[in-house]
């Protein structure tokens, strides 16, 4: 059946060349876990994307109930965590993951560090990863904010302090951050638009050029 | 000859070949993570469902016997509402007549043909008053659909069912408390 209907489709529009491309490829034996156990370093980066695509979808369910506004947003978390059937589970994913992301991703960087991998001819991809690296950081400061906290709150006083200590334009910074004076209501929309529109625009675009990249220019060789 | 032709799998067993078990393990393995990855995520849509059951009772705090069997009343009463995360007191109107044995029959006032609010017969000082268009006591200003005391529709009327009507509850000292909404045909049955 779904059999009859994949031969149905790709009679009509030649799909199979399309995914083949993706799918067949090789593995080189020093990255195969099955052959050298050592090898399974080399998984980091897969995983860091496996972690980031549960976390795009666990961040799209938990819209569904969150709403970013100053008086509801703690309220809208708490409803999630304390009434929506598995809602702790959805926002418990999110939490999680978003550590696991920045733990995957410091280790798929320190196996490309150790085995010199962002070497030539890869150093664009060395610096679309660490452009990427910036973006996970990014998500990670903005969506902190996210449930209207103490803890929330004041990591982004301080984060906010921060900005404003670089010389000359530190005050302006903080201002253009925090889009206020102080951390308030125009916060919360702010870093709530940056969190689920721009930043993983920027992911989407800096992943792809990851990926084309690497498969562009095939994995490092051995050491 | 290869290894591979010398040890080829006996037909009769219909077996696997490796490469679909190694398919089938892989594709096994991977539905099965992401099956636990979406579930909690699509279960927690349907949360909703779970609170379809608006069953409360709101209390009117008006007497079942300030009530008559003549002509129905307008009453304003609050209902507590549960929204999410947002909880308010939502003030709500209702009519009330006593059917002939006496027990109450609150209509609410959303016309049942494009949810207007009806009006019931009024006199000079705003008071219930007998109609002056024959058995038709409440009227909706949008499209002219006509109703009895007891809520039921004309047959000439766009609405399509007479006015919905409250599921009712007298407590031991006597006040009236509203329940649902519930639906009723031509002749006045609860449906």
């Amino acid at each position: 059946m779904l059999k009859k209907a994949y031969d149905w489709i790709d009679e009509r529009l030649n799909v199979t060349p399309l995914w083949r491309d993706v799918a067949d490829h090789e593995v080189p034996a020093h990255v195969n876990p099955a052959i050298k156990m050592s090898a399974f370093v080399y998984c980091f980066g897969g995983l860091t994307f496996l972690v980031i695509t549960t976390q795009i979808l666990s961040g799209m369910f938990l819209a569904m109930y969150y709403t970013p506004d100053i008086t509801n947003a703690w309220y809208s978390v708490k409803y999630i965590t304390d009434e929506v059937l598995l809602g702790n589970v959805v926002r418990g994913m999110h939490f999680w993951g978003a550590s696991l992301v920045i733990i995957m991703m410091f280790l798929h960087m320190l196996r490309v560090f150790f085995t010199g991998a962002y070497k030539a001819p890869r150093e664009l991809n060395w610096v679309v990863g660490v452009l990427l690296f910036f973006v996970v950081l990014g998500f990670g400061f903005t969506g902190y904010l996210l449930p209207w906290d103490q803890k929330a709150y004041w990591a982004t006083a301080v984060g906010s302090q921060l900005a404003g200590t670089v010389p000359w334009i530190g005050p302006y910074l903080q201002t253009l951050l925090l889009g206020s004076h102080t951390v308030g209501a125009l916060t919360l929309t702010r870093f709530f638009a940056i969190h689920v529109f721009f930043l993983p625009a920027a992911l989407l675009v800096l992943l792809a050029l990851h990926f084309i990249m690497i498969r562009a220019q095939h994995i490092a060789g051995p050491l | 000859m290869s290894d591979f032709q010398e040890h080829a799998p006996d037909e009769s067993l219909n077996a696997l070949t490796r490469r679909q078990f190694l398919t089938y393990v892989l594709g096994g393995t991977g539905g099965f993570m992401a099956t636990v990855v979406a579930s909690p995520l699509i279960v927690s849509t349907f949360d909703p469902l779970r609170r379809l059951g608006a069953n409360a009772f709101a209390n009117t705090h008006h007497k079942v016997t300030d009530f008559s069997r003549q002509l129905p009343t307008l009453i304003e009463y609050t209902v507590h509402r549960d929204d999410g995360w947002n909880s308010a007191d939502v003030a709500a109107r209702t009519w009330v007549i006593l059917l002939p044995d006496g027990t109450p029959l609150a209509m609410s006032p959303i016309c049942t043909h494009l949810g207007c609010q009806v009006n019931g017969t009024l006199g000079p000082d705003g008071k219930p008053a007998p109609s002056q268009d024959g058995p038709w006591w409440f009227h909706c200003p949008c499209h002219g659909s006509k109703y009895t005391k007891y809520g039921i529709n004309s047959p000439d009327s766009p609405a399509p069912r007479p006015l919905d009507v409250h599921k009712v509850r007298v407590d031991d000292a006597g006040y009236l408390w509203l329940g649902p909404l519930q639906q009723r045909n031509r002749s006045g049955q609860v449906i």
